[in-house]
């Protein structure tokens, strides 16, 4: 449920689902991302622009020159969710090489952790993940959540550029990035798989808010001559 | 027929096409983008006969040097800007914006730079010839989406025009000043609340500076240290343009047109919707002051806002 609803300026609405981040709340989020992104496409809804989904707060972005905050929450007081409401999620498999030159952290991630790698990525892989949100760059999933022993802060000092297709976890998340972008997570490994698909315009984003996502490891073997 | 196009003989500092910007794309990371000024991207099409969605070449500072082959068109440039066109007779004719002119093939257009702001615009009558992205010709570098590889213009580089079958006129021109205002209206964040009582009344009372670092994606500010008496970190969510997010040096940052769609810094303040042109034209070292509106009020400064905009764009018409 939303808890408050608030406006972000005078052209988005901000709906707080509370402080904590579980996927309890996340799937509320994104069960009224999934409904809201159907009346849109309905044309049920009129002047939404956009909706960001996050960890706890869905945004709505409007049209100001079409509606109104105060019509917008009114139109969310009055929406009611069957719990059958139907969540398009699925599930998504990603290979990835976690040699020393795609894992770029071990070396600090042993120290802080106190775990040698293979304990490291036995941690790592034993866990199906749930995608709570993507963005920050076209397509990112930030997934959750990573299992206690493997937790670990961002680097002091974020990268210039890390390198598409690395992946990365922090505190109790874990992420790909979809392109080379200044970043600070610890890179663990590197995927050959394209995450993100800008000239696939129906569908670029392989993973979606709410979508389960399992890590397999492959060997720079497999990795080299990867072929989608 | 042979194409219409320009020839980029200079591209100028960071030329892009835009037009209205992306919709439905924030959940997977893909920003808004599109025109910066977008009442000043509506004129120059308006001024061709162009829908006003139409895509436009958006430029910055210093504008690009096109030579014009195989045809002829009309065009208009709108913004605070200093052009010249060079007609085939070596002749060279001061531009004046807000004006519809015509061009002969080999002719070129000379966008010298922008006066006391940023961004201008060129429309040319009919539209360019492009191919769309997500229902929008927008250029997001940062992504390379959209037209020309979502890259800025290189020197050699072609912009297509669409053939168009006839040359509009009459010619059409309005007289339209670039008002600067200093005074930016905001509307408080939802992380108002985490700053200290006198950071709060500072960040309205004191002046802050726009910095170098401004570009398509954000501007950052530089004055008073807003404290932060709560937490230099939210969970990440949501961004959209014109938020004003405070990292944990206290500087402020306003979000624009190709901001990244999720941040986790503390959001003290949104500009509004009628101020966004202006905020986008401002320049490095231009001394602002932000000033509360409310909700209410805003929303009645986006309707003057929008009907000045209509009011020229009918006298255009």
């Amino acid at each position: 449920m939303i808890k408050n609803i608030s406006n972000l300026g005078d052209a988005s609405v901000y709906c707080d689902f509370g402080s904590e981040v579980n996927e309890n709340i996340n799937s509320e989020v994104i069960k009224y991302f999934n409904y809201l992104s159907q009346l849109v496409k309905n044309n049920k809804i009129e002047g939404i622009t956009n909706l960001s989904p996050s960890y706890n707060k869905l945004i709505i972005s409007f049209d100001l020159s079409l509606t109104t905050f105060s019509n917008i929450k009114n139109s969310l007081e009055k929406i009611h969710i069957e719990n059958e409401f139907k969540q398009q999620s699925k599930n998504v498999k990603i290979p990835v090489c976690c040699e020393d030159k795609y894992g770029l952290d071990f070396e600090r991630l042993s120290k802080k952790l106190k775990l040698n790698k293979k304990e490291i990525l036995n941690f790592y892989f034993s866990k199906e993940y749930f995608c709570y949100m993507t963005g920050f760059i076209a397509g990112m999933p930030f997934l959750g959540d990573l299992k206690k022993n493997i937790r670990c802060d961002r680097l002091e000092t974020p990268r210039v550029k890390v390198p598409e297709g690395s992946v990365g976890i922090t505190e109790q998340f874990a992420n790909i990035y979809t392109f080379e972008s200044p970043g600070g997570w610890n890179i663990i490994g590197k995927t050959p798989k394209k995450i993100f698909i800008k000239n696939q315009i129906e569908n670029p984003a392989l993973i979606k808010p709410g979508d389960r996502v399992i890590f397999y490891e492959i060997t720079e073997k497999e990795f080299l001559n990867w072929n989608e | 027929m042979s194409e219409i196009f320009f020839e980029i003989l200079r591209p100028g500092i960071n030329t892009t096409i835009q037009d209205y910007g992306r919709k439905y794309l924030y959940h997977i990371g893909v920003t808004v983008s599109g025109a910066m000024d977008l009442r000043n991207h509506k004129l120059a099409n308006a001024l061709v006969s162009n829908n006003t969605q139409e895509a436009t070449v958006e430029f910055a500072y210093q504008g690009p040097l096109l030579k014009l082959k195989n045809g002829k068109i009309n065009f208009a440039i709108t913004g605070d800007v200093v052009f010249k066109i060079i007609r085939k007779n070596s002749e060279v004719e001061n531009g004046k914006c807000y004006k519809n002119y015509f061009l002969e093939q080999e002719e070129q257009i000379d966008i010298i730079s922008t006066k006391n702001s940023v961004y201008g615009y060129l429309a040319i009558g009919g539209g360019l010839k492009l191919k769309s992205y997500w229902d929008s010709f927008s250029v997001n570098t940062k992504a390379n989406i959209g037209p020309n590889n979502g890259k800025k213009f290189s020197i050699s580089e072609k912009i297509q025009i669409k053939n168009s079958i006839e040359v509009k006129g009459p010619d059409r021109q309005i007289e339209y000043n670039n008002v600067s205002n200093k005074s930016i209206r905001v509307i408080k964040g939802t992380n108002f609340d985490y700053f200290s009582p006198k950071s709060q009344s500072k960040f309205f009372k004191e002046e802050y500076s726009v910095t170098n670092l401004t570009d398509r994606m954000g501007m950052r500010l530089k004055g008073s240290i807003l404290e932060n008496i709560k937490s230099t970190n939210i969970k990440s969510e949501g961004l959209i343009k014109g938020v004003i997010q405070v990292p944990a040096d206290g500087n402020p940052i306003i979000l624009l047109n190709d901001h990244g769609t999720i941040g986790g810094y503390p959001k003290i303040a949104v500009v509004i919707s009628a101020d966004l042109d202006k905020v986008s034209q401002l320049t490095p070292n231009t001394k602002i002051k932000f000033e509360e509106v409310s909700l209410e009020d805003a929303e009645n400064l986006f309707k003057n806002y929008l009907s000045e905009t209509n009011k020229y764009l009918n006298e255009i018409n």
